[in-house]
C-alpha cells in the first residue's frame, strides 16, 4: 500500500524585490510521509509555509526543487485528483452559482450522472449544515458558510485523501464541533485527512500525528503522544498529613516551586522538571506525610509548539 | 483531453455570463441601436434601407466585440484572482481543458448573442420591407431581408471568436486593464492591416515599410472579415472567400489558444 502522501525535499523559492530581486524561501526542503488512514495535523505559525505546501501538493504552484507523491503517483496526475479532495485557504467560488449548483457542477467533473450529482450535492450540504441557503447565489454567502461549502466540495467524490487548509477558519463553535466530528467520520471511513491549522486544540483532539513547520522548515514531527510524553515540564506531588517541619526539611532536599492547599488536609507541591521527585517524596513520607498522587506535568501542545518555533528561527533569504 | 470536462467548464461560463447583468445591458444596447438606426432610416429621404443594414451590422459587430473583449479579459484572470481556480483545478480538470472550456463557454455566449441580435435585425428589416410599396422595394439594390447578410454575420462571428481567443490569451498572464488595452490595440492594428501592407507606397522609409509588412503578415488581418460594404450594396461575396477567411480565422485562433495553453500550463497561482 503506497503512502497517502510522500513529500521529498520539497522547496519553493519566491523572488521578491523589484529592484534587487532575491529569493525568499517559502518552503525549504520539506520531507514528510503520511500513511493511509492517518489524521495528520500540519501545524505552524503564520507564514510558516503550510499553504505553500498544500498548493504544491495540488500543483497550483510548481516546486523549485524536490518532489511529492499522492497515493504513489506524482502530484498533478489526473487519476490522483479523482481520489482526493482539497479545501483551499479562504475558499471562494463562483458568484453566480448557488451552493447546490456548485456542488453539482463539481460532481459532474467526476463523471457522475445528473441524478447522482443532485443526490451528492444535497447529501453533502446536509452534512456541512447548509440548509435552505443552498438555493442562494454564493456571492450572498457569509465567510463561514463559504467555508462549509468549501468542505462539502472537497468531499464531492468520496475522496481517499483530503487536504484541508485551515478547516476551522471562520466557523462558529458549533461549526467547529461539526467539522471535528466530520473529520473523525472521515477517519473511520478510512480516509486520510491532512489538515493545516493553528488551532492546537483541534490538532490535539483529532490527530494521530503532527508536523510543526517553522520558517519554511520542518521543526518537529511525530506521534502527538510521543512528542508530548518526552517533554515533561515538571511534577505535581499531592500529599496529605503534611506538617510544616516536614515541608521545611524537604525544601532542603529538593526544589519545591510552590505549595497549594487543596482542602481536606491535602497539599499539591509543584516540582520543576529537573528536581528529583523521588527524593522529595521519600523525605516527606519519612516525616509522616502520606502520598496521594504523583503526576508528571506534560507540556501542552501549545507550549511545545511555542518552544519549537522559538528554537527554529526563520532564516529564509538565501543572501543571509 | 477529456471533451466532457471541456463542455462542463464551458457550460458554467455560459451560465455565469447569462446571469451577469453586463451581458443583458449589451444586448439591450444592441437592440436599442438597431431601433435608432431604424429611426434614422425614417428620417432620411428615400427610406434607404442601406443605412439600416450598415448600422445594424456594425452594431452586431461592435457589441459582439465589447462582449468578447470585456468578458474575455476577465474570464481567466478573475478565477485566478479570486482563487476559485484552486478548487476547480484540484478536480480532474487539466489546465488546457480549463482554457478550452473557458473559450468554448464564451464562444457559445457570443454565438447566442450574435444570433439574438441578428434575429432582431432581420425582424426590423422585414417589418420595414412589409410597410413599403412594391415600387420602393424594387428600387433597393438588394432585398431588405437579403440572406447574403448572413455571410457578413458569419464572418463577424469568426472575427469575434478570434478576438475572444486573443483576450483570453492576454488574460492568462495580465490584468484585465492591460488585456483590454492590448486586445483593442491588436484589433485596431489588425483592422488597418491593409494600410500596413501598403505603407511602402505612401512613405519613403524602407525600414518602416518592411516592419509594417512584417506586422501585416504576423498580426491577425481583421479587415478580411469585414464584408459589410459589399453585402449592404448588393455586391456578391463569393462562397470561396467566406470559406477561406473562415479557415484563416480558425487556424489563427488555434495558434492563439495553443499559446494561451502554453502560458497557462506552467504558471504559479499566487
Ligand atoms: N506569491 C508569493 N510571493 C512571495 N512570497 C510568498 C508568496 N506566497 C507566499 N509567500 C511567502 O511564503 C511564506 C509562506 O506562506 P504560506 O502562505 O505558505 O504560510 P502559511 O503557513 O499558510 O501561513 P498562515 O498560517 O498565515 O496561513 C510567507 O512568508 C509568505 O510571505
Ligand atoms: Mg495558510
Amino acid at each position: 500500500m503506497p503512502a497517502a502522501i510522500r513529500i521529498d525535499g520539497l522547496t519553493k523559492h519566491y523572488t521578491v524585490g523589484f529592484w534587487k530581486p532575491r529569493p525568499y524561501l517559502a518552503l525549504d526542503g520539506l520531507t514528510l510521509e503520511v500513511e493511509q488512514g492517518e489524521v495528520f495535523g500540519f501545524l505552524g505559525p503564520n507564514g510558516a509555509g503550510k499553504t505553500t505546501t498544500l498548493k504544491l501538493l495540488m500543483q497550483l504552484i510548481f516546486p523549485t526543487a524536490g518532489r511529492a507523491e499522492i497515493l504513489g503517483r506524482p502530484v498533478g496526475d489526473v487519476d490522483v485528483r479523482r481520489r482526493i479532495g482539497y479545501l483551499p485557504e479562504h475558499p471562494y467560488f463562483y458568484d453566480y452559482l448557488t451552493a447546490e449548483e456548485l456542488l453539482q457542477y463539481f460532481a459532474g467533473l467526476f463523471g457522475h450522472a445528473p441524478a447522482e450529482r443532485r443526490a451528492r450535492a444535497s447529501r453533502l450540504l446536509d452534512e456541512v449544515g447548509i440548509g435552505a441557503e443552498r438555493r442562494l447565489q454564493l456571492r450572498k454567502f457569509s465567510k463561514g458558510m463559504l467555508q462549509r461549502v468549501g468542505i462539502a466540495q472537497a468531499l464531492v467524490n468520496d475522496p481517499d485523501v483530503v487536504f484541508f487548509d485551515e478547516p476551522m477558519s471562520g466557523l462558529d463553535p458549533i461549526g467547529r464541533r461539526d467539522i471535528r466530528q466530520l473529520i473523525l467520520r472521515l477517519r473511520d471511513r478510512g480516509c486520510t485527512v491532512f489538515f493545516s491549522s493553528h488551532v492546537l486544540s483541534d490538532a490535539e483532539a483529532l490527530c494521530s500525528r503532527v508536523a510543526i513547520l517553522s520558517g519554511g522548515r520542518l521543526a518537529a514531527e511525530g506521534q502527538l503522544s510521543e512528542l508530548l510524553a518526552f517533554s515533561v515540564r515538571g511534577w505535581e506531588l499531592v500529599v496529605s498529613d503534611l506538617r510544616d517541619e516536614a515541608l521545611e526539611h524537604a525544601r532542603r532536599v529538593g526544589v519545591i516551586a510552590g505549595v497549594t492547599p487543596l482542602g481536606q488536609g491535602r497539599f499539591a507541591l509543584d516540582l520543576p522538571r529537573d528536581s528529583s521527585p523521588e527524593r522529595v517524596l521519600a523525605d516527606l513520607t519519612a516525616h509522616g506525610a502520606q502520598l496521594v498522587s504523583l503526576n508528571p506535568l506534560r507540556e501542552t501542545l501549545e507550549e511545545y509548539f511555542v518552544r519549537q518555533v522559538a528554537e527554529h528561527p526563520a532564516t529564509r533569504g538565501l543572501d543571509q | 483531453m477529456n471533451p466532457s470536462i471541456v463542455l462542463q467548464v464551458a457550460g458554467s461560463v455560459f451560465r455565469e455570463s447569462v446571469r451577469d447583468r453586463v451581458l443583458y445591458n449589451l444586448v439591450a444596447f444592441a437592440v436599442l441601436l438597431i431601433a435608432v438606426s431604424f429611426l434614422l432610416g425614417q428620417l432620411t429621404a428615400g427610406q434607404d434601407v442601406k443605412i439600416i443594414k450598415d448600422l445594424g451590422l456594425a452594431a452586431i459587430g461592435t457589441f459582439g466585440l465589447l462582449i468578447a473583449v470585456f468578458i474575455g479579459v476577465g474570464l481567466v484572470w478573475k478565477e485566478v484572482e479570486k482563487r476559485s481556480i484552486y478548487s476547480l483545478l484540484s478536480k480532474p480538470v487539466r489546465r488546457h481543458e480549463f482554457i478550452l472550456g473557458k473559450f468554448c463557454g464564451l464562444g457559445l455566449t457570443l454565438v447566442v448573442n450574435v444570433a439574438v441580435m441578428s434575429v432582431a435585425f432581420y425582424l426590423v428589416l422585414g417589418w420595414l420591407a412589409w410597410r413599403e410599396t412594391p415600387e420602393v422595394r424594387a428600387s433597393w439594390a438588394a432585398p431588405a431581408t437579403d440572406p447574403a447578410m448572413l455571410k457578413a454575420v458569419l464572418l463577424i462571428t469568426v472575427e469575434l471568436l478570434l478576438v475572444t481567443a486573443i483576450a483570453l490569451f492576454f488574460s492568462t498572464f495580465s490584468s484585465p486593464f492591460l488585456s483590454v488595452l492590448m486586445t483593442v490595440a491588436l484589433w485596431v492594428i489588425g483592422s488597418l492591416s491593409t494600410d500596413l501592407r501598403d505603407l511602402g507606397t505612401v512613405v519613403d522609409a524602407p525600414v518602416a515599410a518592411g516592419l509594417a509588412r512584417g506586422l501585416y503578415y504576423i498580426l491577425p488581418n481583421f479587415s478580411a472579415f469585414d464584408v459589410k460594404a459589399e453585402v449592404v450594396h448588393g455586391v456578391p461575396v463569393g462562397a470561396g472567400y467566406v470559406a477561406l477567411t473562415t479557415v484563416y480565422g480558425a487556424v489563427y485562433l488555434a495558434f492563439v489558444l495553443a499559446a494561451a495553453v502554453a502560458v497557462f500550463a506552467r504558471r504559479d497561482f499566487k
